[in-house]
């Protein structure tokens, strides 16, 4: 039985270009574009608060940014090295990458537990 | 020795033409996986951006009236502009592929990639439509 972690890390890829592909775009405009711009009024703070501490959307914004940060972490490292051609330094790409999505997954969970 | 014949641990004897590091400038067609593949940095940057706006609503209501006025500021809006190009870009071209990477079937039949692909679409405009009327909604 092989024990090579690439399937795995092969499907949270996969995972994260499906919810950030469906997700993303809309929470861009809105947050990113549409607030700002002021073309609607942004939720208030307590609204949002409680919207933020609903389970399901609890959830779905954990999904959203771990499995988005493990899709950038593969797709990146693996750009590096088609692209760029520093395989070499493969020792230290995939530790930075990765490392930084599990980073950036527990903090998304240490936040949507604190204000749940 | 000369250039192309030297080795390093690393890069055993060159057998192929060096490719330069710029050779995906060469052809569109390059440039476009190129794009697609960097659409990466911009997906992981909206997730960082989300994880602030929840460390924001964490601490207060200061805090997130705050994070609204520098989401403002013309560097945000500027990123913000290309990386709703960017994950536009993500879900089209990754939607794109989805019926090559998966196989649906349902019994014995195999659900043509047509419907697969159609099927990504039909989630993304439902998902959208969800998300903006919930976030709308929330007054």
């Amino acid at each position: 039985m092989t024990r090579h972690p690439e399937p795995l890390l092969w499907m949270l890829f996969s995972a994260g270009g499906v919810v950030s592909g469906m997700l993303m775009p809309v929470l861009v405009l809105l947050f990113g574009l549409a607030f700002p711009f002021g073309w609607v009024n942004p939720p208030t703070y307590d609204a949002l608060r409680a919207l933020v501490a609903h389970p399901i959307a609890a959830l779905v914004l954990f999904a959203l940014c771990a499995l988005s940060l493990f899709h950038w972490a593969h797709r990146f490292r693996h750009t590096l090295y088609d692209a760029f051609q520093i395989k070499h330094l493969g020792g230290v790409i995939p530790v930075v990458c990765y490392g930084t999505a599990v980073v950036g997954s527990a903090v998304a969970a240490y936040l949507l537990w604190q204000l749940s | 020795m000369n250039e192309t014949e030297s080795s390093t641990p690393y890069h055993p004897r060159w057998l192929r033409p060096r490719m330069s590091t710029y050779w995906w400038l060469e052809k569109p067609a390059y440039l476009t996986f190129m794009l697609r593949e960097g659409s990466c940095v911009f997906v992981g940057w909206f997730a960082v951006y989300l994880l602030l706006l929840l460390d924001a609503l964490l601490e207060g209501p200061l805090a997130y009236e705050l994070f609204l006025a520098w989401s403002a500021t013309p560097w945000v809006l500027l990123l913000n502009i290309v990386t709703l190009a960017f994950v536009v870009f993500h879900a089209i071209t990754f939607f794109q592929a989805a019926p090559q990477a998966m196989v649906v079937r349902i019994g014995r039949m195999r659900v043509s990639p047509q419907a697969v692909l159609l099927g990504h679409y039909a989630g993304w405009v439902v998902v959208s439509a969800i998300v903006a009327f919930v976030l709308l909604g929330a007054r």
